[in-house]
């Protein structure tokens, strides 16, 4: 690719207090070009890309970026206002959409005054149609955001940042709560948009598509660009070895006799506010030493089933076992009492208290446990010791446990809640897309602890999207499709890809 | 141009302080009306501190301001950490005192070392019934403690008035609406001959230690503080949220009755409708000054008491109308939240951006 230079990072420093999260990193962008930003949890990925959008103020470097008269100029650190001006467009990790307006106001705030949107709602709607028809990126402007599926709000994010004409796209992270399916459809329109001219930066922990829709690789490992390689020179081995230093290993699930039930639930409805929510009459049962995979797309149940295990919601009818024990009334402390432990989807709502320490989170699930807590109060020193030795056997990194769990990286965080409940030894976990956002390294083991969990006597119920991830681990699989949950003996993944879109052959 | 950027975690001198300087700048800004009253500035600070400062009694006065303060303060405090809108102070503080007189003007008629602990526990359980009413209708029925709560303070203030005209109305009150006085042992010692200050203080001192102690330290500090940072976490952790909320409600209630008690077993001896000018309202304004620690309602309670003694006495002494003081602690209030803003943001100047060398 021979095209002009868009923007250039130089040497791009960012510091918080001991953690050197950016150090003199230098990135180049060509117009069209899709670039790639990879590297394991905490690298600093989000950092850099906060600082190209004025989030953070770089302690050290500057940015340059084209201006109208494709000359490049540089941009004013540390102002977001410069940075849309400029053409740059952020849709960050998390989402940042008021849930109650429409999807049509979230996508005008902040770039049309509010009053204004009476009166030019017509040529708005206008505009916005035309990038829809541009970009494929078809959404239904008139609803709620709040009623949106993921894609759909992920889709409004970027219309959003389309909307205030970008000439550069960062996405952090885009695909890390969408289908596969959704995620393949996103790197086609953004395809389709680069060929008018945008330039991409994405963040993505999925090798697949990384090699699929880049035009070139970067990766950061500890604050600093330790790689650059053109996609079409790269393959998966080649990556991971460059962003942990080694290669991935390969994960081996031996055949196990299955033990006793641990968890069942006969016939189970539950009735919620829609389809979505509910579950009709499903039943499922897990073993010792065995991995039951429910696989699905997102948004058939699947998070009432978890809300249900977790002891959250109540069912309509039927019956939850847990061992021969009749559950009448599930709660979450009747369901860890029992030897649950509970991997929870949306991490940031129900997994951690962002402005509680890394220490206090780390014991959220144990507060009756003797080594941290005695007559009621907090043994402090033992609370942090213990946590400590959680964040160094689980690899949690970050700025200490004693600050704010926030603080934290996405995939960091995701680690510090599996430590959580692996170090419980529960006898049956629930893990709800427990790989979401963790990085190569991570990823692989997470999945070998649950398996090593699985080899020692637990039960397991996974939860994913991944089909890939649910063949690997599942001893059973189950397939979940509007509220509905089959078991399916095929381990063939069209097969599988076609129950899962509700189609039985 | 400007720009405002998230403080990770506010340093410690900064949260400290913030509310200190906030407290100066709206004693600073009080000249404002000041000098539209046409009072000369100079002398009417030094009267106001003289107000406060000048002699033995009037600090024991404003000591004996601040003791209502700081049980109310606590009680906004505690509810606040939990994110339970406690606006009911006041009416759970005529709670308190209401029945302090129930039991204390002649029903049980023993020792003082029974009586005085048997006023001070059934004051807490009416305060804490006064508040635990409201969160049980939230949890139940999902109603609004903000509404419940401050309707409450209207219909407690108008059943106290009642109550003055009939069952606890002084037959030798000469037909005031007040009740009979506490018995004599009932009372709280006084700290000081011939002062007022009483040993309500001491109560509100070691309490706010206590609460300092059980949130920062205790299970039952940690829940409350879990629950009202993240409540969906804290359910999926296993905290029973309600529980958890209920003895917040219990304990936010209880100090609040305990201020109405110390009231009226520590200072009036008996119970009249405006034992209180607000002093459940003000609490809020303490809790808020003290970044809901308990330990910091006892300066804030501390400040904002010396600005109204302060402010009453220059009055007096100038002329001037004492409304002055809940001016001040309305601009102190301002002035921290503004502070508060600084103390999580850091606001830097940007210049624009530097050559780069090439
Ligand atoms: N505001 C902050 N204060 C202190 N430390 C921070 C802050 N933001 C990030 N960090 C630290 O900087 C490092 C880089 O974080 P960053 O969020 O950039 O990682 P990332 O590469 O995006 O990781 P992930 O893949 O998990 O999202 C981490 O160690 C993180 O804990
Ligand atoms: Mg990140």
């Amino acid at each position: 690719m021979s095209a002009k230079n868009v923007l250039s990072l130089l040497s791009l420093s960012k510091r918080f207090g001991t953690t050197l999260a950016n150090d003199q990193v230098t990135l180049d962008l060509k117009r069209g070009e899709i670039l790639a930003l990879l590297g394991e949890n905490g690298a600093g990925k989000t950092t850099l890309m906060n600082m190209l959008f004025g989030h953070y103020l770089p302690d050290e470097g500057s940015i340059l970026i084209s201006n109208a008269e494709d000359k490049m100029v540089p941009l004013t650190p540390g102002h977001p206002q410069a940075a849309l001006a400029a053409g740059i467009g952020m849709v960050h990790q998390h989402f940042t959409l008021a849930e109650n307006l429409t999807a049509l106001e979230n996508i005008t705030l902040g770039s049309e005054p509010l009053w204004a949107l009476g009166t030019n709602k017509v040529k708005v709607r206008e505009k916005i149609e035309k990038i829809i028809k541009r970009s494929g990126l078809k959404v239904d402007l008139n609803v709620a955001v709040g009623r949106l599926s993921v894609g759909e709000k992920q889709r409004v994010e970027i219309l959003k940042a389309l909307y205030r004409d970008a000439k550069i796209l960062v996405l952090d992270e885009p695909t890390a709560v969408l289908t596969p399916q959704e995620a393949d459809l996103l790197f086609k329109n953004i395809q389709a948009m680069t060929l008018d001219g945008l330039s991409v930066i994405f963040i993505s922990h999925k090798l697949r598509e990384v090699l699929e829709f880049s035009h070139r690789i970067v990766v950061l490992r500890n604050g600093k660009k330790v790689g650059e390689i053109l996609t079409c020179d790269a393959d998966e081995k080649i990556i991971a070895n460059m962003m942990v230093g080694e290669d991935a290993k390969v994960l081996k699930r031996t055949k196990l006799k299955v033990g006793q039930s641990l968890l069942s639930l006969s016939a189970i409805t539950l009735k919620g506010n829609s389809l979505r929510n509910s579950l009709s009459d499903i039943s499922l049962v897990v073993h010792e030493h065995e991995v039951l995979g429910v696989a699905g797309v997102s948004g058939n149940g699947q998070s009432v089933l978890a809300e249900l295990i977790s002891g959250l919601s109540f069912p309509n009818l039927g019956e939850i076992k847990i061992g021969s024990n009749r559950i009448d009334k599930p709660s979450p402390m009747a369901m860890i009492s029992a030897g649950i432990g509970r991997i929870p989807e949306d991490r940031h709502r129900d997994g951690i208290v962002g402005s509680m320490t890394v220490a206090e989170n780390a014991i959220l699930e144990s507060l009756n446990d003797p080594r941290v807590q005695r007559f009621g109060f907090l043994r402090q020193e033992a609370m942090t010791d213990y946590a400590e030795k959680l964040c160094e056997a689980y690899d949690v990194r970050g700025p200490g446990v004693r600050f704010p769990a926030r603080l934290l990286s996405g995939g960091n965080i995701q680690k510090l809640i599996l430590a959580r409940v692996f170090e419980k030894l529960p006898s049956l976990i629930l893990a709800n897309q427990p790989t979401r956002g963790l990085d190569l390294g991570a990823a692989s083991d997470v999945e070998r602890r649950l398996l090593d969990a699985r080899n020692r006597g637990a039960g397991v119920i996974l939860i994913s999207e991944d089909l890939d991830e649910i063949l690997r681990l599942s001893d059973r699989i189950m397939v979940m499709y509007s509220g509905e949950l089959k078991e399916v003996s095929s381990r063939n993944r069209e097969e599988i890809g076609m129950l899962m879109a509700g189609k039985n052959k | 141009m400007i720009r405002i950027e998230a403080r990770n975690s506010p340093p410690m001198l900064l949260k400290v302080g913030v509310p200190i300087f906030a407290a100066f700048v709206s004693l600073l800004l009080a000249a404002i009306p000041l000098a539209f009253a046409g009072a000369n500035i100079g002398t009417a600070f030094v009267e106001m501190v003289r107000g406060v400062f000048g002699s033995v009694f009037a600090f024991s006065e404003m000591l004996t301001r601040a003791t209502p303060l700081i049980f109310t303060g606590l009680a906004a405090a505690v509810a606040f950490r939990a994110r339970l809108w406690n606006i009911g102070a006041e009416g759970q503080l005529y709670l308190g005192a209401m029945a302090a007189v129930a039991v204390g003007t002649g029903v049980l008629d023993v020792s003082g070392i029974i009586l005085i602990p048997v006023i001070i526990i059934i004051g807490c359980f009416a305060g804490a019934f006064g508040m635990a009413v409201p969160v049980i209708l939230k949890t139940r029925f999902g109603a609004d403690e903000v509404v419940t709560t401050l309707l409450l303070n209207f219909i407690v203030l108008i059943l106290v008035q009642m109550m003055l005209e009939g069952p606890l109305k002084d037959p030798m009150g000469l037909g005031w609406p007040q009740s009979s006085p506490i018995l004599d042992q009932g009372m709280l010692p006084v700290l000081l001959d011939r002062m007022r200050v009483h040993s309500g203080l001491i109560i509100g001192l070691i309490l706010a230690l206590v609460l300092q102690l059980l949130i920062t330290r205790s299970v039952w500090g940690f829940k409350l503080r879990a629950v009202g940072e993240n409540i969906a976490a804290s359910r999926h952790a296993g905290i029973r949220i309600n529980r958890s909320l209920l003895s917040v409600a219990v304990c936010s209630g209880g100090l609040a009755g305990l201020a109405g008690v110390s009231e009226v077993i520590g200072l009036k001896g008996y119970l009249t409708a405006d034992i209180s000018p607000g002093f459940g309202y003000t609490g809020i304004v303490v809790a808020m000054l003290a970044g809901l620690s308990p330990v910091g309602v006892v300066v804030a309670a501390l400040f904002i008491a010396s600005v109204f003694v302060g402010a009453d006495s220059m009055s007096r002494a100038m002329g001037v109308s004492s409304y002055l003081a809940d001016l001040v602690v309305s601009m102190s209030l301002l002035c921290v939240l503004i502070g508060g803003f600084f103390a999580h943001y850091r606001v830097a100047w940007v210049s624009a951006p530097a050559k780069v060398k090439k």
